[in-house]
């Protein structure tokens, strides 16, 4: 069926702000899909909150909202822009729940808009629990059979009818307390009995248990005439009970024979048939390990974070092929991009294993829990490709940045068997690796498959790993033992270490035996027909042949007739707190500009859920881990002409001195000039050449000398390690004490550089981004935060252009700005951080790279911030360029970042503010007016209040004076105040009415009884001085987080709400960034 | 032990050896399916070849010997990337080692795949030699190498003699339908096989008799009409076709089978015979090719052939595509048809072949890929029923 002609104008809903569980695929699969929609002569309009994604650029969408997700927001638009269609199924839940509430009011139809692709009443069946289920029981495909029951006997019987064991869970309790496993009849009684009387409404579930079965997705497409194809299936390590997002993933399936296979995939299309499906649909199965009974688990009636790994996984563009579909093709007349010879009706075969690992973030949560339960936790993912199952490991664990290289990283050899056997029972990130250390301790497959469930091939593999750490441990390192090694991947400084020899004998010995790199390709097809399409993974030969050039699909053709020259653009690897979207933002960005000028663009990345990692945004795609041996690999046969490292994050960055000593010219901004930004000595020097002020500080390696360096500037003080992105390990100490518990936590990993310590000022935090041909410096614009010092500048909301400061501080800013970035000698980006104090402007932090800031600034500036960079990188001045160097005209509207958190994921994490980020996303208020902007801010970032009109303060004392103020203005809009008992008495005192609630520890009602009612729309808790250990504040926080009371940490934030609550109007006014 | 693969051109792999320990010469061909190594091994219509796995990782979950789709592996020698040492199922019986030392069939493991299917690829299927021969000398293999040919293979592969497979008459007898499949673990620890999940929803075939001709069929085939209630009658390839009309069979079904169509002159000409009357019949690949060649077409070799579970074929009278799975290096040559005698029903949506026939005036349909599947995509195993339903119509 050719395209349909009636559809002209498609808005597509993003999915908003980067959280846990929705994160930056969202970006690729809409960025993939608003160009499928283009080429086809279609008109798009694209909302999405999120200002640091592709997908909100203008030249991706002919209109494009920032603005908040909420229906009235999108009912606006719609009503202004009168789309004839839209398409919802690219933004994720978000974007699918949005677009089925304005299909289910009518507005859709009232307004002449069709739901294009998959209809609204496959989405309710799909996603209704209990429509789902009755569907699928009409076409004999299973689901885990389940029952509530009010009595024991029922419950008793029921099991009898499904098998033991079950799972129950009673019904309205906190945290699902009072559930359990039962395995026979007594622990079914027992459980049952405390379940009934735990549970509010009498209820308890009884589902049959399948934790422990294997865990199978498939990625299926159908289009409108019913054809249906598996783009790939994919299997987890991990069993079921963790979340496939948290799970070492494997793609495709390994230990399922063919009829297990084809039994679930003829499943999967029968599922999507029957759903009438049209577009990407995933489709989650257990598997009985030791049987063939199966249970649909889940269908997701749209793409995913599991279809855009499946489109990396095997080159099968989902995201475009379903906007094709959903504008009237049939898979037959879509043709394959890669090959250009085969149709999208076809499926993609691998003569590859691709492994995927979730980056997670207990990095950054030290007091989280580890475990992995069926709640997803990490914030991204790295993928990796190799023709063997070990070696996909191996490169997706040195992926990882996690300080981790191989199985032996995460050390439990202090463990004796049976406290291992014990460990093997704790699901949580690092269980590989107590796998690995069950395996040298001499526990047997068996008995690993029986406490973890992991399916002996996987324990064999990692055995394999084992028996090679042992190999080159024990063994002389034979030539053949060297291969060996390499093909499954262990890199060259892992056998350096574990032979004791160098790292540069390794790698001399490899060159001299022709142990190196090859490269395949990602073909779609197993190179059953010819591709041309350039996305290579790496892999050791095992053997040599005798016509050598056919081990190797990279060819000087692939990429362009060798007149071009050459650039490496360095991705910034897997999305995590402090580095997200916005590095591969600037990552593409720059490739495009390159690519614009006349060079061959190349990326090496590792994430597969970004748009870098598209196979057609650079000319040549590596999907390789980011460590120097890997790039050297790449730099061996592409002899690049330049890298350019300063647009992917810290993990670029990091790379610099190895591609220098790889003779590869960095691009821009030079090593020792990154070097004299973040090496203390350095930059004070240069701070004291161009007079800009910088809080007092030192450099130490000891807690002593920490001590000392604290002591001598006066508390309170910063502590935190050099060369870390987003604040790793930075903390604020007040005491000696504190001191020591901070300098034990960063001296936990080896640091290569010191620490600093620094006075800490309390001010107003200001942001720049700027870019300086190494003559002129360019400022877009100056931001300013709202929280003060102290408070991450990633977690800080941030207004452009800076509200409260004068002419005199903006000049201030703009010129130390130009100084530093010339001392500097940048060329290209500079992000620059600052402290104002009265009219004392003081320097905090530079780096001579891009930011979280410049997606959103090049946004409303209309500046094309990362183009400019890259030009000027090539040589061009500024003023070339066409701009007036110095600070640039105020934009006509305010744009203010919000930073979005994940807290309600990650059990037991800290989520009050301070100078380490936490935040995982962020999201953009637009307006002429102050105000609304901020008011579009909170509602973008989902605080949508008044619900109930009733609020929590426990703020510490130095804080009481600004809750007084804070607390007057939520009277004033009619909120009933709630206090614990000194804040209370001081609001009363100053004539706030506030109502005393008891602490956790006293009688009932107490503040938690009062959260937990779920009558509460916000909680102000300001913690005490430096890190908060009562008890109390900390279960306040957790508890308001995870029955979904937003809460507010800062006393700033707070005021910035009620601020924006006292503007809050029901008719926003719509910004059209394309048109800005 | 090292092992070697040696080439027509004069490309020389090395590997490991595995298997059986044992020198062969065979013509070389690649499959890219991803999953069914074991049903790939035993698919008689890989007699005369050595195949080549494009998957890397083969041998997983061992050998399951319900799986097989023959009595024994046909091909002449296995070629992997990597053989898995152990074998992961829960019906694993032997591990894949031991199934092709069992069975004398000797492989070559760590060789790069990639590398060897690009030279299939760009230089067309070619006959090569697997040795643990170090000192092996290419010019004295060379002739040999061109000499060979898979010759009148089907006549290795049939069955000696004609047997019946009763239908099922209640569903049961099928295993559970695959959505309903429950776990039995007395039964399975008493050594009880798990029944392999049906699709077969009807018994429309009921009451009725197929003749299967066997060419080198595979057991599903005979399987997927007896799980439908049809009683097959399974006859050797060489069976003169007066003696099937004889046995007044209500439909006839021709199999898949290996080599070059053309080698079977007396089976086409008794496939001509069938032809002329008026039962039903269906065929799969070199039944397909082989209708066509007794009713005046012609076929050709495809460069390097079909082997894999991912080709879509369109059907031509519905519009829709399936996945199949497919193996063959012949096709039957659309441009010299007559349109009076058959006409394409089904075409490779990648590259424009021939994937079936229906026959002008006649009860009888052909496809190139396999309904039957086993390795490969279900998609297709709805022919059956069209072949049922077409016996019921126009049968007697």
């Amino acid at each position: 069926m050719p395209k349909n002609p009636n559809v002209k104008r498609v808005m597509v809903i993003g999915s908003g702000p980067i959280v846990i569980g929705q994160a930056a695929e969202f970006d690729y699969a809409g960025t993939q899909a608003c160009r499928s929609l283009k080429e086809e002569g279609v008109e798009v309009i694209l909302v999405n909150s999120n200002p640091a994604t592709i997908m909100t650029d203008r030249d991706i969408a002919d209109k494009v909202y920032i603005e908040p997700l909420t229906v009235k927001v999108l009912e606006q638009i719609i009503e202004k822009e009168k789309p004839d269609s839209i398409l919802p199924t690219l933004g994720g839940q978000a974007g699918l729940n949005l677009g089925m509430e304005l299909e289910e009011s009518g507005f859709l139809a009232s307004h002449g808009v069709k739901l294009l692709g998959t209809t609204a009443a496959t989405i309710r069946n799909a996603e209704g629990r209990q429509e789902f289920k009755d569907l699928m029981e009409r076409i004999g495909e299973p689901c885990a059979a389940s029952m509530v029951v009010e009595n024991v006997q029922d419950g008793i019987d029921f099991t009898n009818t499904i098998g033991y064991p079950v799972v129950l869970r009673p019904a309205y309790t906190l945290g699902g307390s009072g559930g359990g496993i039962a395995h026979n009849q007594v622990e079914l009684e027992e459980i049952l009995e405390n379940g009934l009387r735990l549970s509010r409404v009498g209820q308890v579930l009884v589902e049959r248990c399948i934790a422990g079965w294997k865990e199978i997705e498939y990625e299926v497409m159908r289009d409108s005439a019913g054809n249906c194809i598996t783009v790939c299936n994919m299997e987890n390590i991990d069993p079921v009970g963790v979340h496939t997002g948290d799970s070492i993933v494997v793609a495709p399936s390994q230990t399922l024979s063919d009829k297990e296979y084809q039994m679930l995939r003829t499943s999967a299309l029968n599922i999507i048939s029957e759903l009438q499906i049209t577009g990407g649909c995933n489709v989650q199965f257990a598997l009985h390990p030791t049987s063939f009974e199966y249970c649909v688990i889940e269908v997701n009636p749209r793409v995913s974070r599991s279809s855009a790994l499946a489109s990396k996984a095997t080159g099968y563009p989902i995201a475009k092929v379903a906007a094709k579909i959903a504008l009237g093709y049939t898979l037959d007349e879509i043709k394959n991009a890669i090959t250009q010879k085969t149709y999208a009706s076809f499926e993609p075969t691998l003569d590859y294993c691709v492994v995927k690992i979730p980056r997670l973030p207990f990095d950054k949560f030290l007091t989280a829990k580890r475990t992995l339960t069926t709640q997803m936790k990490a914030t991204g993912e790295v993928m990796s490709i190799c023709d063997n199952f070990e070696g996909a490991l191996m490169k997706a664990i040195r992926s990882l940045e996690q300080h981790v290289d191989c199985l032996q990283s995460y050390d439990f050899s202090a463990l004796s068997e049976e406290d291992l056997r014990e460990r093997l029972h704790v699901v949580d990130d690092q269980r590989i690796w107590v796998i690995a250390e069950a395996i040298r301790k001499g526990i047997s497959y068996e008995d690993i498959h029986e406490i973890t469930q992991i399916d002996i091939w996987f324990i064999d593999k990692i055995a394999i790993l084992v028996e090679m750490e042992q190999a080159l441990q024990e063994q002389s390192l034979t030539v053949e033992l060297l291969r060996e090694a390499k093909r499954i991947e262990f890199p060259d400084q892992v056998i350096a270490r574990l032979t004791g020899k160098a790292e540069a004998d390794i790698k001399k010995m490899r060159y001299d035996n022709g142990i190196e790199a090859v490269y395949k390709m990602v073909d779609t097809c197993a190179a059953e027909f010819a591709a041309s399409t350039p996305y290579y993974y790496s892999v050791f030969n095992a053997e040599s042949i005798s016509s050598p050039s056919e081990h190797i699909d990279v060819n000087e053709a692939a990429g362009g007739d060798g007149s071009r020259k050459k650039v490496l653009v360095l991705g910034s690897g897997p999305i995590r707190i402090g580095q997200g979207i916005e590095f591969d933002y600037c990552s593409v960005h720059a490739t495009w500009a390159f690519s614009k000028e006349g060079y061959e663009t190349i990326i090496i990345n590792n994430n597969p859920e970004t748009v870098s990692t598209d196979f057609d945004i650079a000319d040549k795609l590596y999907f390789e881990p980011l460590t120097p041996e890997d790039v050297e690999s790449i730099v061996n046969i592409e002899h690049p002409d330049g890298a350019v490292v300063q647009f992917g994050g810290q993990t670029a960055i990091k790379l610099t001195e190895s591609l220098m000593k790889m003779g590869v010219p960095i691009l821009g901004t030079k090593a020792e000039d990154v070097d004299a930004a973040e090496d203390r000595e350095l930059f004070d020097r240069i701070l004291e050449e161009t007079k800009i002020p910088r809080a007092a500080g030192g450099t130490v390696y000891t807690a002593e000398e920490a001590k000392e360096v604290a002591n001598r500037l006066g508390y309170p003080v910063l502590v935190r390690p050099s060369y870390v992105l987003g604040g790793q390990g930075m903390q604020i100490a007040i005491s000696d004490a504190e001191i020591e518990e901070f300098m034990a936590i960063i001296n936990r990993i080896a640091q290569d550089h010191p620490i600093l310590v620094d006075k800490y000022l309390m001010g107003k935090e200001i942001e720049v981004d700027a870019v300086c041909d190494g003559t002129d410096v360019l400022i877009p614009g100056i931001m300013e935060h709202i929280e003060r010092t102290g408070v991450h500048s990633g977690d800080s909301i941030s207004v452009y252009p800076a509200p409260t400061i004068g002419k005199l501080i903006k000049d201030k800013i703009a010129e130390y700005t130009r100084r530093l970035a010339k001392a500097l000698h940048v060329k290209g980006l500079i992000n620059i951080q600052f402290i104002a104090q009265g009219e004392d402007v003081y320097v905090i932090e530079v780096n001579p790279r891009s930011s979280r800031t410049v997606p959103y600034i090049s946004k409303v500036t209309g500046i094309p911030i990362v183009d400019l960079a890259t030009q000027v990188i090539l040589g061009r001045t500024i003023r070339e360029l066409g701009y007036e160097p110095g600070l640039q005209p105020e934009a006509q509207y305010y744009a203010i970042k919000m930073p979005v958190f994940s807290f309600e994921k990650i059990r037991g994490a800290e989520i009050s503010l301070g100078p380490e980020m936490k935040s995982t996303g962020e999201c953009l208020g637009i307006a002429k007016d102050f105000h609304e902007a901020l008011y579009k801010a909170f509602l973008g970032a989902g605080v949508n209040l008044p619900k109930h009109k009733q609020i929590i303060m426990t703020v510490k004392d130095a804080d009481k004076g600004e809750a007084i103020e804070i607390g007057r203005r939520f009277e004033r809009l009619g909120y009933t105040i709630y206090a614990t008992r000194s804040t209370a008495a001081a609001l009363n005192e100053a004539g706030v009415k506030a109502r005393k609630v008891n602490k956790i520890s006293q009688e009932s009602p107490t503040v938690m009884d009062l959260i937990l009612g779920h009558k509460i729309d916000l909680v102000i808790d300001t913690p005490t001085q430096g890190r908060d250990k009562s008890r109390d504040g900390f279960l306040i926080r957790r508890n308001a987080i995870e029955t979904g009371v937003y809460c507010i940490t800062a006393m700033d934030t707070a005021r910035a709400l009620v601020t924006s609550l006292e503007n809050a109007s029901n008719q926003l006014s719509l910004v059209d960034i394309a048109g800005l | 032990m090292k092992a070697f693969l040696i080439l027509e051109d004069g490309t020389v792999f090395a590997g490991t050896h595995i298997g059986a320990d044992k020198e062969i010469i065979s013509e070389i061909v690649f499959n890219t399916s991803m999953a069914g190594y074991l049903e790939v091994l035993t698919d008689p219509s890989y007699a005369g070849q050595a195949v080549c796995m494009t998957y890397p990782l083969i041998g997983n979950y061992g050998i399951c010997r319900d799986d097989c789709e023959s009595l024994k592996p046909w091909p002449d020698g296995l070629i992997v990337r990597e053989l898995s040492r152990v074998s992961s199922n829960f019906r694993n019986d032997i591990s894949i080692q031991q199934f092709l030392e069992e069975n004398g069939v000797p492989g070559i493991a760590g060789i790069d795949t990639r590398a060897l299917t690009k030279i299939l690829r760009e230089k067309g299927t070619m006959n090569g030699m697997i040795t643990t021969d170090e000192n092996f000398d290419f010019e004295q293999i060379k002739p040999r190498l061109q000499a060979y040919t898979t010759g009148k293979v089907v006549e290795k592969v049939t069955c000696g003699e004609r047997y019946t497979i009763k239908g099922v008459t209640d569903l049961a007898q099928n295993g559970p339908l695959s959505g309903a499949a429950r776990f039995n673990k007395e039964a399975y620890a008493k050594g009880q096989r798990e029944p392999k999940p049906s699709l077969v929803r009807e018994l429309n075939g009921a009451g009725l008799q197929i003749a299967l001709l066997d060419f080198g069929a595979k057991a599903n085939i005979a399987h997927s009409l007896a799980s439908r209630g049809c009683d097959v009658t399974v006859y050797p390839a060489l069976t003169p076709a007066s003696e099937i009309i004889a046995a007044a069979p209500d439909g006839i079904m021709l199999s898949n089978g290996p080599g070059d169509p053309k080698e079977c002159d007396s089976i086409i000409a008794e496939i001509r015979k069938l032809y002329e009357t008026e039962i039903p019949i269906f065929a799969i690949c070199l039944g397909h090719q082989l209708m066509a060649l007794a009713t005046g077409a012609d076929t050709y070799k495809l460069k390097y052939g079909h082997r894999g579970g991912n080709h879509p074929v369109k059907d031509l009278s519905t519009g829709r595509v399936y996945i199949s799975s497919q193996n063959h290096g012949y096709v039957v040559d659309t441009d010299k048809l007559d349109p009076k005698i058959a006409v394409p029903a089904f075409v490779n949506v990648n590259d424009g072949t021939n994937e079936g026939l229906s026959y002008t005036g006649k009860n009888i349909f052909t496809v190139q890929f396999h309904p039957e599947a086993c390795p490969g995509p279900q998609d297709s195993g709805y022919l059956f029923d069209r072949f049922i339903e077409m016996i019921r119509k126009g049968g007697k």
